[in-house]
């Protein structure tokens, strides 16, 4: 659906993005990670003919941004991260406006932007003014301008910077069921966020590609292993337990006690991916008479990935 | 077209919804309001004074000496409150950020500037309709020609595509409003001035500065005078600054 060839973006004597280059599939979430600074916005604008790359190519569903920027912005939906409203017209007119800016039908218009506001969530506020709406009613503003015109293509830069817990949890549901045939290419700073929304991530650093994969084999090429987490409680001696956990198979480091209280041991282990090792832990501790209360895989967050990344990057230069 | 009459509606909407058009029209009819006056008070006592001489009588003229000083006084006022109107045009969009999505929706940067322009001159006209009762005023007291106060109209109208156009282009260089407006009122004035010095010039110098002198092409015009070399100069220099102002949009995206 996108395909962007070594994309260059230099600012006078820095560059803002070096030679990236991706394919986006239809249908699929691509996210956009790095550091502030890292050329996500950029790349961004870019990739909605906002701003001019110095060499490259965008094309999207097959047309270039720059020879044909009409037809492949009829293509895109675009979520600017200060999400721009103008504040004397009512959500309604904005939409209205919108809807017009983009050409569709006046017959189509009624229609398209009631199943749009059901969608977004913004029967309550129609009639308000868009300068007098909360943050979050501002984003769902700004993802249902989006919307309008049904593109295949949806870009939204931070989509939920700035909002409080909820509104994040309700934008990021929204992103989710918008999905499915778009394709839709998000940005970020919060880790939780790429690694939950999207099906791969690209990791930018100083406007260089890192790393792109999905969030889970990022996960496994970066680190290798699982991290497991053991809560047991029991009378019988800790030691006895941590020699029992040794030579697990499959474990690559020797087990680490990390935490006593009222008889409750939580114990992390490592695991490789490749082997589940669970089973066997919970059949040893339980013969070594303690109580088993929980044995779970602790996810590595993206974050440390991202961190080391970012940093390896670094030493490398 | 439709995105194109879509911004103009909104524009239009933008400014009747603020304060600066009703502050601009008030400010605009008082200034006008008080020249008519104060040039009718001095016609009307003019004429009083040489009732008496009926060799004189014949060379007032109400054409001449009414409506003439007082069309040339009504631009005087373009100069400042144009750029006041225009300044927002393109500043206050790049500066909310509604710029940014409105340069991704499928329109051309052409339509966006031309829409700009349309809404600001229709704004101007609708100011300038109501300057309108003066000559209402005058047709009800008093007997004047109607093609010289017509021919006035085209050149104010002219002058005011002129310096909408030139406000444009300032509003698209900054995103800061009064800088906007300086920068419009600046080269306005220019073009009002640049004239000055062409008596006392020779040559090439001299044809350049009359051919761009604005007061060079609105004097004919306020005498009654519509030459089509005049609604050429106006037409290309404002498409002159709009082409400028497409160049400005084009080079941004270039620097971001």
């Amino acid at each position: 659906m996108i395909q962007v060839e070594d994309l260059t973006k230099r600012y006078g004597v820095t560059t803002a993005v070096r030679n990236l280059s991706f394919h986006v599939k239809r249908g699929e979430i691509l996210g956009f990670l790095g550091p502030n600074g890292a050329g996500k916005t950029t790349c961004i604008r870019i990739l909605t003919g906002y701003v001019t790359p110095s060499s490259g190519s965008v094309r999207v569903a097959g047309v270039d941004i720059r020879t044909d920027p009409l037809k492949a912005r009829r293509r895109i939906g675009y979520l600017p991260e200060s999400v721009p409203v103008y504040p004397e017209m009512t959500v309604r007119e904005y939409l209205r406006f919108v809807a017009d800016m983009k050409a569709i039908d006046r017959t189509e218009r009624t229609r398209h932007i009631n199943q749009i506001t059901g969608q977004c969530g913004l029967m309550d506020v129609s009639g308000k003014l868009c300068g007098h709406l909360s943050k979050g009613y501002r984003q769902r503003l700004g993802l249902a301008q989006a919307l309008i015109g049904d593109p295949d293509v949806l870009i939204l830069d931070e989509p939920t910077s700035g909002l409080d817990p909820r509104q994040i949890i309700e934008i990021r549901g929204l992103i989710r069921s918008l999905g499915g045939d778009r394709t839709v290419i998000l940005s970020s700073h919060i880790l939780p966020e790429v690694s939950q929304l999207c099906h791969r991530v690209i990791i930018l650093n100083k406007g260089q590609l890192i790393a792109v994969d999905t969030p889970d084999n990022l996960d496994k090429s970066i680190t290798g292993q699982n991290i497991i987490i053991l809560q047991v409680s029991g009378s019988a001696s800790i030691d006895d337990l941590m020699i029992a956990l040794t030579d697990l198979p499959g474990t690559t480091q020797q087990p680490q006690i990390v935490e006593r209280k009222n008889h409750m041991v939580t114990v992390r282990l490592w695991s490789d991916v490749a082997v589940d090792s669970r089973p066997e832990i919970a059949r040893r501790v339980v013969t070594g008479g303690w109580n088993l209360h929980g044995l779970m895989v602790e996810t590595q967050s993206l974050e440390e990935i991202f961190i080391k990344l970012v940093t390896e990057e670094t030493e490398v230069a | 077209m439709k995105a194109f009459w879509t911004i103009v509606r909104r524009d239009l909407t933008g400014y009747f919804l603020s304060p600066v058009f009703y502050a601009l029209g008030t400010v605009f009819l008082l200034l006008t309001g008080l020249l008519f006056f104060s040039n009718l008070l001095v016609y009307t006592e003019i004429s009083f004074s040489i009732m008496q001489n009926p060799y004189f009588s014949q060379m007032l003229n109400l054409s001449a000496d009414f409506i003439r000083p007082l069309a040339a006084q009504f631009a005087v006022i373009f100069l400042f409150i144009i750029p006041a109107l225009t300044m927002r045009s393109f500043a206050e969009e790049r500066r909310s950020g509604t710029l940014e999505l409105m340069l991704t929706y499928p329109v051309s940067d052409t339509q966006v500037i031309l829409a700009k322009f349309c809404s600001s001159f229709l704004t101007m006209c609708l100011i300038l309709t109501m300057t309108l009762v003066y000559p209402v005023l005058l047709f009800t007291w008093g007997t004047p020609e109607i093609a010289p106060i017509a021919s006035a109209y085209v050149g104010l109208m002219c002058m005011a595509a002129q310096f909408i156009a030139i406000g444009i282009f300032a509003s698209s260089v900054t995103d800061n409003q009064i800088v906007s407006a300086l920068v419009a009122f600046g080269l306005n004035l220019v073009f009002w001035m640049i004239g000055w010095a062409s008596p006392s010039s020779h040559g090439t110098i001299h044809d350049l500065m009359r051919f761009l002198s604005i007061i060079e092409h609105y004097e004919p015009m306020i005498k009654g005078i519509l030459k089509i070399t005049d609604l050429l100069y106006f037409l290309s220099v404002s498409c002159f600054f709009l082409f400028l102002t497409g160049q400005v949009l084009e080079s941004k995206k270039w620097r971001g």
